[in-house]
């Protein structure tokens, strides 16, 4: 394959419970590309990306990844090109040690051992988790379960990478570390996550889901850019565009009234607020 | 359910023994495994009434208790873990055997004593074997060990399985116990009506990570087949290990050795 296309064509998907999750979903997306998808629970978010490596059928529509369309003769070309991360590592991260996990991927692709121990040694290293290959997955924490997990995928060597909530879970500093890591892939990434900081940060082009449907697909600033677009599909901007909590106009009438300091003070209580207005004053920038 | 989280499961420590190092953890799985079937074997063929004859049999457990240099104490709390179900098993062979056969002095001991406190001792003997084994081994290398002496695949890959989700359901279980004990108020009367639908969900919450498991197994390409890795590989101290430890199993079932020590030190 040459181009890594995922081409995505009025994809629509009924569960036998009869809910209609997809309804008509049409996206293209390039090579080297990264793209986040998000929208409110229960958006389709999760269906959506069942569908990206065959395990969820469509009712109808088509999927295309690369020069494949998606089919049972292609399901497992298909499922080594596109690496999926789950949301819960526990899920992903099911054999004793983080080197069996790695390896798991590559031993069924039918390599040689010594092209596996390579394949392992350098997915760990490529997520910083070296020391960590003779580990049992549950002596590990959130953050280290989050990058062996991601590991296990790349030992396959994927062209595409599916993130399902990469960051959810995480610390701020675990968080941070993933993201800097997952900037550094050059593969085609389709990321979904509610953390639209991270989705700033990460991703150039932006789907918007809402009832199953595109609502809006296009560069990520213009998105969050359009308030009545992501209150129409219950989101909101990310916080690093809300404005600083302190200062904006909407930020300082929620603030609690200013409170008389801990000890009275035996000056006059006119003089204190005039300080912490000053304070404010002081703040805006 | 809390209570069972902190002493039954208490498998984590276990695991973290498994990965010291030291000449018996180094010592092949397959060999390990070997040498306690071996063992197990000649402690459950004793004769029901035997008592002192299995006596020399503790020396295995505690060999490779400090030779692995294991903690002592946490091994053997483990350990006294089975007693109350040994005794359950031979609580009513007092009452139905009363022959006396052993006489202290004007005190005559029945049969029933004798043979339930035989079943306690096996027991106990078995159990610190099987849990010295799994401190020194870990316990994917006894299932990939055992798959490799013979046992068939599906049994070692179900038994891998159970090993590493049994963390994660007790962690859920543990959770779901504890959501229910913080709004019954101290209540714990009841219990029975609520353990039910708590059971169930949990059963719901199990199968569904089940499906997850198999999409992510799936997505990496699982195709019906495990594949595993080999490693290690027979050495002369295994085999050494493996003929010494049975030889001295089999003199210590063939030879009453308390008897024989009696015997010597009474002078007849």
């Amino acid at each position: 394959m040459s181009h890594h296309i995922v081409e995505v064509k009025q994809l629509r998907h009924v569960y036998p419970d009869g809910t209609e999750a997809l309804r008509d979903v049409s996206f293209r997306i390039h090579h080297g590309e990264s793209v986040a998808i998000i929208g409110a629970n229960g958006a389709g978010k999760s269906t959506l990306l069942l569908h990206l490596n065959g395990y969820l059928p469509a009712t109808s529509g088509t999927i295309r990844i690369g020069d494949h369309p998606l089919s049972k003769e292609t399901l497992n070309e298909i499922r080594r090109t596109v690496g999926m991360v789950f949301q819960d590592p526990d899920d992903q991260l099911f054999m004793p040690t983080v080197f069996d996990d790695v390896a798991f991927g590559p031993l069924n692709q039918g390599l040689t051992p010594a092209l596996i121990e390579q394949r392992v040694t350098d997915a760990l290293e490529r997520v910083e988790a070296r020391e960590l290959r003779n580990k049992p997955p549950y002596h590990l924490s959130g953050g280290e379960k989050k990058r062996v997990a991601i590991a296990t995928v790349l030992s396959m060597l994927p062209e595409i990478l599916v993130l399902d909530e990469p960051t959810a879970g995480l610390d701020p500093r675990a968080r941070r570390q993933l993201m800097a890591l997952l900037q550094d892939f050059h593969h085609t990434r389709i990321i979904t996550s509610h953390d639209l900081d991270m989705v700033l940060e990460l991703c150039e082009r932006t789907i918007v889901l809402h009832q199953g449907m595109v609502m809006a697909d296009g560069p990520t600033l213009e998105i969050f850019g359009n308030e009545t677009l992501l209150a129409a599909c219950h989101l909101e901007k990310p916080f690093s565009m809300q404005g600083c909590p302190v200062c904006s106009p909407k930020a300082i009438r929620r603030l609690p009234k200013p409170q008389p300091p801990l000890v009275p003070p035996h000056g006059d209580r006119q003089h204190d607020h005039a300080h912490h207005l000053h304070d404010h004053d002081h703040h805006d920038h | 359910m809390l209570a069972i989280d902190g002493t039954l499961f208490d498998f984590k420590r276990l695991d973290l023994l498994a990965m010291r190092e030291s000449a018996v953890h180094r010592l092949d799985p397959r060999a390990k495994v070997l040498t306690t079937l071996v063992f197990i074997v000649c402690v459950v063929s004793f004769g029901r009434y035997e008592l002192a004859a299995m006596l020399p049999f503790c020396l295995f457990p505690i060999a490779l208790l400090a030779l692995g240099d294991l903690p002592a104490g946490y091994i053997a709390r483990k350990v006294l873990v089975v007693i109350p179900f040994a005794v359950m098993v031979g609580l009513f062979n007092p009452l139905f055997d009363r022959q006396v056969i052993l006489q202290l002095g004007p005190l005559g001991i029945w049969g029933g004593w004798l043979s339930c406190l035989s079943i306690v001792v096996r027991a106990l003997l078995t159990a610190a074997a099987a849990i010295v084994l799994v401190a020194v081994t870990g316990f994917p290398a006894i299932c990939v060990a055992l798959e490799q002496l013979g046992m068939p695949r599906v049994f070692a890959v179900q038994l891998l399985f159970l090993y590493r989700y049994i963390f994660v359901l007790t962690d859920e279980g543990g959770r779901v116990a504890r959501a229910r004990q913080l709004r019954s108020c101290g209540n714990k009367g009841m219990g029975l009506r609520h353990f039910g639908p708590l059971l169930g969900h949990l059963l719901l919450r199990t199968w569904e990570r089940a499906e997850r498991i198999h999409m992510a197994m799936l997505a990496r390409g699982f195709t019906g087949e495990m594949h595993a890795r080999r490693r290690g590989r027979f050495g002369a101290g295994d085999v050494l290990f493996v003929l010494g430890w049975s030889a001295l199993f089999v003199t210590f079932r063939l030879y009453n050795f308390p008897q024989l020590l009696g015997m010597l030190l009474l002078g007849s």
